[in-house]
Order: structure tokens, then sequence, then C-alpha cells
């Protein structure tokens, strides 16, 4: 797999393309800002969240059976799942014994993680993804590169092409909103003929066994309230104590994501509607495992707003898709190294470590510091990149002997003034994006002695 | 042991030493001193109009003024509409616009609170190109907390809040207006003491 720096350099290859990137989540990020400062009790709605975060993972299991019993007792079927394998195994048993063919899927970063579209097609299951954005990447076989705007990536030209090649629009014709209503045709007709929809879950509650979905396009209220099935899937760490918490978590979800005040579909499910059946599905894939770190089971508390990836300098320049994950982002890059070190030893090291995710995190994420502490995992059980580790190592060489930093140093100016083609060559990694600085006529040392003496 | 005992087992045996439970002080949030002015501001942000009539009996004279433009309207508000929870997806598609009573309106996002005993279907608000709401002024209150307070979300087997029209911004952040939902949301607003 290639690493995120190789991924973010194939990205930035097309500069205007990363310059709007970099520029719309910027403008989403101030959009964050502006709908945070219209409520004065802001600062303390992310406390309560972290508060209410923190005291559910202290008694998640409990929770969790709390949860389990009353959405048993209000007609809907639970079932616990330990890992991906095991969480589409268990839609597959669904979809077989019902003998359905088609299904739809509204946003779950879950069925992302588990890779549950894939596993359905090698079954002979196509499932249509109906959020826009994801119908978009669909159709290009590409994955969303971002966890609330799936084809942030791509342009409306792109869309076009797209859409003239599968839904038969107009070519050239890159209007969105001519773009968006031939979707909502193509869409409606699926939603009608679906035999079984698939649905995420933003919250579920404890005390009443109800689960809230958050949409702006109502995709997944057409699917639940059409199909004759509906799957719910969620990660262990969706539960909350009670229905008065929802008030401090829809009122920041939304704000945090897009600014708006509240998606426009806050959909509150209990029970299956007459005739329907209503199925949860409890993943856990790695976070129990999660849990037990206590340097970082705070990820757990991820509402996956995405206030991080828009705020982040990386991300914005790199693109979804140099992550190489389904979560991306900040975010992302302290999740995926528990689901899997080796493959995703690059992404803490994504970061400038400016904290900007943490100070966005509406739940009050520790973001910067588990990347920093990543670091020191990965670097202890040997994932490192090899030229990396030879620098630092070379660096702690120097670093550690006064004497011989000294003479580097001054042998480095010496070199940067008269030998400039020396360091200014590609060979060395830092110049490839970048002008080698002046170099200074004397090191701080040199001056402090000066100066002291004065 | 399966996979439930064993994830409970795995949680117990992981997670942190107890945590409290804040407590939500809500006369912290946010009030506004006129709930309905700025619920119309936010409901015209984000992209719903409103309409004041003077009592509930206008509801059907406003069905059926648009009823009267040869559309396929459903006054779900109005009694004798029974029939509607036996009608299918496909039937319902073809619903120009529906009418729904809301139970609750939220200034601070413009959102309204409905259960499936308003919708008569849940499908029906979802599904109609057009979607009107329906709420008494002294229905509306400040903020999400107030709502949460005043309802109890599992008194039926469903409930949503509804804050103006389906909307995408999926293709170069552009905002579209009618997403998969309905393509305009209007509240009328009845105002009990209305002089004429």
């Amino acid at each position: 797999m290639k690493a995120h720096a190789i991924l973010a350099k194939e990205f930035i290859a097309d500069e205007a393309r990363t310059d709007w990137h970099d520029e719309t989540l910027w403008f989403i990020r101030q959009k964050r800002d502006k709908a945070a400062h219209t409520l004065p009790e802001w600062e303390q709605l992310r406390q309560w969240a972290s508060e209410i975060k923190n005291h559910t993972l202290s008694k998640l299991d409990e929770y969790l059976v709390e949860f389990e019993n009353n959405a048993r007792q209000n007609g809907v079927m639970v079932h616990w799942a330990s890992n991906g394998d095991m969480h589409n195994q268990i839609v597959y048993d669904i979809i077989r014994q019902h003998n359905i063919t088609r299904v739809v899927k509204s946003k779950s970063m879950l069925t992302e993680e588990c890779h549950l579209n894939h596993f359905l097609a090698t079954m002979g299951i196509e499932v249509v993804d109906t959020d826009l954005g994801e119908r978009i990447v669909q159709f290009r076989k590409e994955p969303p590169s971002h966890i609330v705007l799936p084809a942030i990536h791509l342009t409306k030209q792109d869309v076009s092409d797209t859409f003239h090649q599968h839904l038969h629009t107009e070519k050239g014709n890159a209007d969105p909103l001519y773009l968006t209503r031939a979707a909502r045709e193509h869409l409606r007709e699926k939603f009608l003929e679906a035999g079984l929809a698939i649905t995420g879950v933003n919250f579920a509650i404890a005390e009443t066994g109800g689960f809230v979905v958050c949409t702006n396009e109502g995709n997944a209220d057409m699917g639940a309230h059409a199909a004759p099935v509906h799957i719910a899937c969620m990660g262990i760490e969706k539960i909350i104590p009670k229905a008065e918490h929802l008030g401090v978590f829809l009122r920041l979800l939304a704000r945090s994501a897009t600014g708006q005040p509240i998606t426009t579909y806050s959909s509150h499910f209990h029970k299956p509607r007459e005739g329907q059946q209503m199925h949860i599905i409890i993943v856990d894939n790695g976070r129990s495992r999660q849990l037990a770190r206590a340097d970082f089971r705070n990820s757990l508390k991820c509402i996956r707003c995405a206030a991080c990836f828009n705020t982040c300098p990386v991300y914005r320049r790199s693109g979804g898709f140099s992550y190489h994950t389904a979560v991306a982002g900040p975010i992302g890059s302290i999740l995926n190294p528990n689901l899997d070190l080796k493959s995703y030893s690059d992404l803490p090291f994504a970061s400038t470590l400016c904290g900007s995710c943490s100070n966005v995190c509406p739940v009050k994420i520790d973001i910067h510091e588990q990347l920093w502490k990543w670091r020191q995992v990965i670097a202890s059980e040997g994932q490192v990149a090899p030229a990396k580790k030879l620098m630092v190592k070379g660096m702690a060489f120097i670093l550690a002997r006064p004497a011989l930093y000294r003479v580097a140093g001054r042998v480095g100016r010496w070199c940067m003034r008269y030998l400039p083609f020396l360091l200014n060559h590609k060979l060395n990694p830092w110049y490839r994006q970048r002008e080698m600085p002046g170099p200074a006529g004397r090191s701080f040392r040199d001056w402090y002695i000066k100066n002291k003496k004065q | 042991m399966n996979a439930r005992e064993h994830i409970l087992q795995a949680i117990k045996a992981g997670r942190p030493g107890a945590v409290a439970l804040p407590g939500l002080e809500q006369d912290l949030a946010i009030h506004y001193d006129d709930v309905l002015a700025k619920f119309k501001t936010t409901l015209e942000a984000i992209g719903g109009q409103w309409l004041e009539i003077s009592g509930e009996e206008e509801v059907s004279t406003f069905a059926e003024q648009e009823s009267g433009a040869g559309k396929f309207v459903i006054n779900a508000a109005g009694d004798n509409e029974n029939s509607l929870s036996e009608m299918t997806a496909r039937q319902l598609a073809g619903v120009d616009m529906a009418i729904v009573r809301g139970k609750l309106g939220v200034a601070e996002n413009a959102a309204i609170w409905l259960t499936e005993e308003q919708m008569k279907n849940r499908l029906l608000p979802y599904i109609c190109q057009q979607l009107v709401l329906v709420l008494r002024e002294d229905e509306i209150i400040s903020n999400m907390h107030q709502a949460y307070q005043q309802t109890r979300i599992n008194e039926r087997g469903f409930g949503a809040f509804i804050a103006g029209p389906s909307k995408t911004a999926d293709i170069e952040q552009s905002l579209v207006i009618g997403a998969h939902g309905p393509i305009s949301l209007k509240v009328l607003i009845i105002k009990e003491n209305k002089i004429a």
C-alpha cells in the first residue's frame, strides 16, 4: 500500500484542484465558526458532550445491555458482531432469509469500514448508495474521500461526465441543480423497488432503545420507510444514556459539520412500522480494544462531524484518498492504527501537530496529542520508515554531542553559502517542495556569547 | 462464547474507571425573547417559507386552494385521513403536496417535531414533492433542550425533527434545495389572537 506522502503527492499534482479543495474546506470551517459563535453556551455544550461521552464509555457494557433490552421490547431484532466479516455475514443472512435482491443504503461509515458493498457484490447482491455524494463515487468505483462530503474531491464537470455515462444526462451539462434532479429521479425508483434499506446510526439511546439518523437529503428515511426490511448498523460507541442528551449532540453535530443549525432530518426510530421488520447490528471491530488503551480510548467519543478534516492543513491539501482508509483526516489517523498498526503506521505522521483538530472537536478529543502518542507506539514497534529512522538516529547522535553539533552547524552554514548545490538537489526531500532558507551569519550560541559579554 | 458475551466482556475489562454524568443546567442555553421572530428568520435561512393563518380551520381552506390547481394534495392534518397508513410507497410517490400537523417548533434551528401520529404514514413527509407543516404560535420554543424536555421521543414508533426542505451540496458544494425529500417546505403558523 502506498503511504500518505506518496498519495498526497499524486493529489497535489493538480495544483488548481488542490487549491479549490483547500479553500472549500476552509470555507466550511469558517461556516462552522460562524454557527458556533451564535451560541454563547458553545463551549459549555462541548464540555457536556465530552463528559457525557466519557461517562458512557465508563459504563459502556451496561448501557449496551440496557439499549438492547429496550430495543427488543420495541420489537426490533438486535444482533452483535465482533468484526466486519461477522457484520457482513449477518446482513447477508437477513437478505437471504427474505430473498431480497435490491438493497438501498444511506451513509454509514461503519459499513465502509467493513467493506459491506464489496462483500455483498461478491455474493451477487447490488447495493445502491443513496446519498448523492456516495452515489457519485459509487458510479466511479471510488470510496468516499470525506465522511460528510463524500465527493468533495470532484468538480461538477467530473460529476457531469459520470452522470452522462451512467444516467444519460446531457453531455457537458454541469449545472448542479440539473444533475441533482437527475439523481433524484434515478434514486426515487431505487427507493420504490428496494426490498431492504440499510442505514447507519448517529446516536443510540440506552433508556429508550431507539436510534437517531441524521441526513440533509432525506435518503435514509426514503429507504427505511419504503422498504419492508430495515437494518441499522452501529458501532458500540454510538450509545448515549438518555434522550435529553440528544439535545446536546444534535446542537453540536450539524453546526460542527457544515455550519447548519441542525440537519434537515433528525429521525428517531423506535419500532418497526406495521408489517415491517427492523434489525440493529451492534459492531465491535476493534473498538473494545481501543477502549482498553488509556491513551487512545477517547477517540471513541467521535460523532463523525468531520470538523477536524475541514480544519486540518494536511487533509485540506492532500485529499481524502491519501489516507487510504474509510475514515480519513485527523480522527482517522488515530482510529486506524488501532485496526491495523502496520498498514496505517504512516497516518499519525500525516499531521503538523498544530492542534487545530482538537480545538474544533465538539466532543473534545485530544486528537493531536494522540497523533503524537501513536508516533511513539509506532517507533517503539519498529514501524517507522527506514529513511526517517536513519535521519532521526543521525540527528540524535549529533544533538547529544555539543562539540560535534557546533562543528556540524558551522559546516552546514558554510556549505549553504558556498556549495548550495550540495543541498539544493532532488535527493534532498526537504528541497523538493521548498527553497532552502538563506544561511544565518552565525549560530545563536555565538550571538549569545557575544551579547552576554556586552 | 458468542459475539455478544465476547464484546461485553472485552468492554468490561477495558473500560475506564467510573466517570460522573454531567447535570445539564438548561438555563445556560440560549433563550430568545421573541421566539416566533427567531423561528421565522431561521426558517428562511435554511430555505423554508412561512405563512401566518388565523385558525386551525384555515388549514383546510389552504388545502382546497392548493388542490384547485390540479395537484394531488393530502391533508394529513385533516380528520378523515385514516386510509393514509394503507397507502403504498408507489401511491405516495404521486403526492404533490402533503400537509401535516407539527407538535413543536424550535426557534434556534427551525426544526419541527412530529411523530407517526401526525404523519399518518411515515413515508408521507419525505416522499411528497412539497411539504407543509402546521404549528400554533405557542408551540414554538427556544432551543433543543426544551424540545427534549417537552417530548417523549418514544411516544410513538417513529418521530422526527424536520428543518426545512431536503437539500444537498454534494456537487462542488453548490447548495441545491430538493435532494430526495420535498423540494419545498412551508410552515403554516396559526396565530390565534391575530386580529383580522
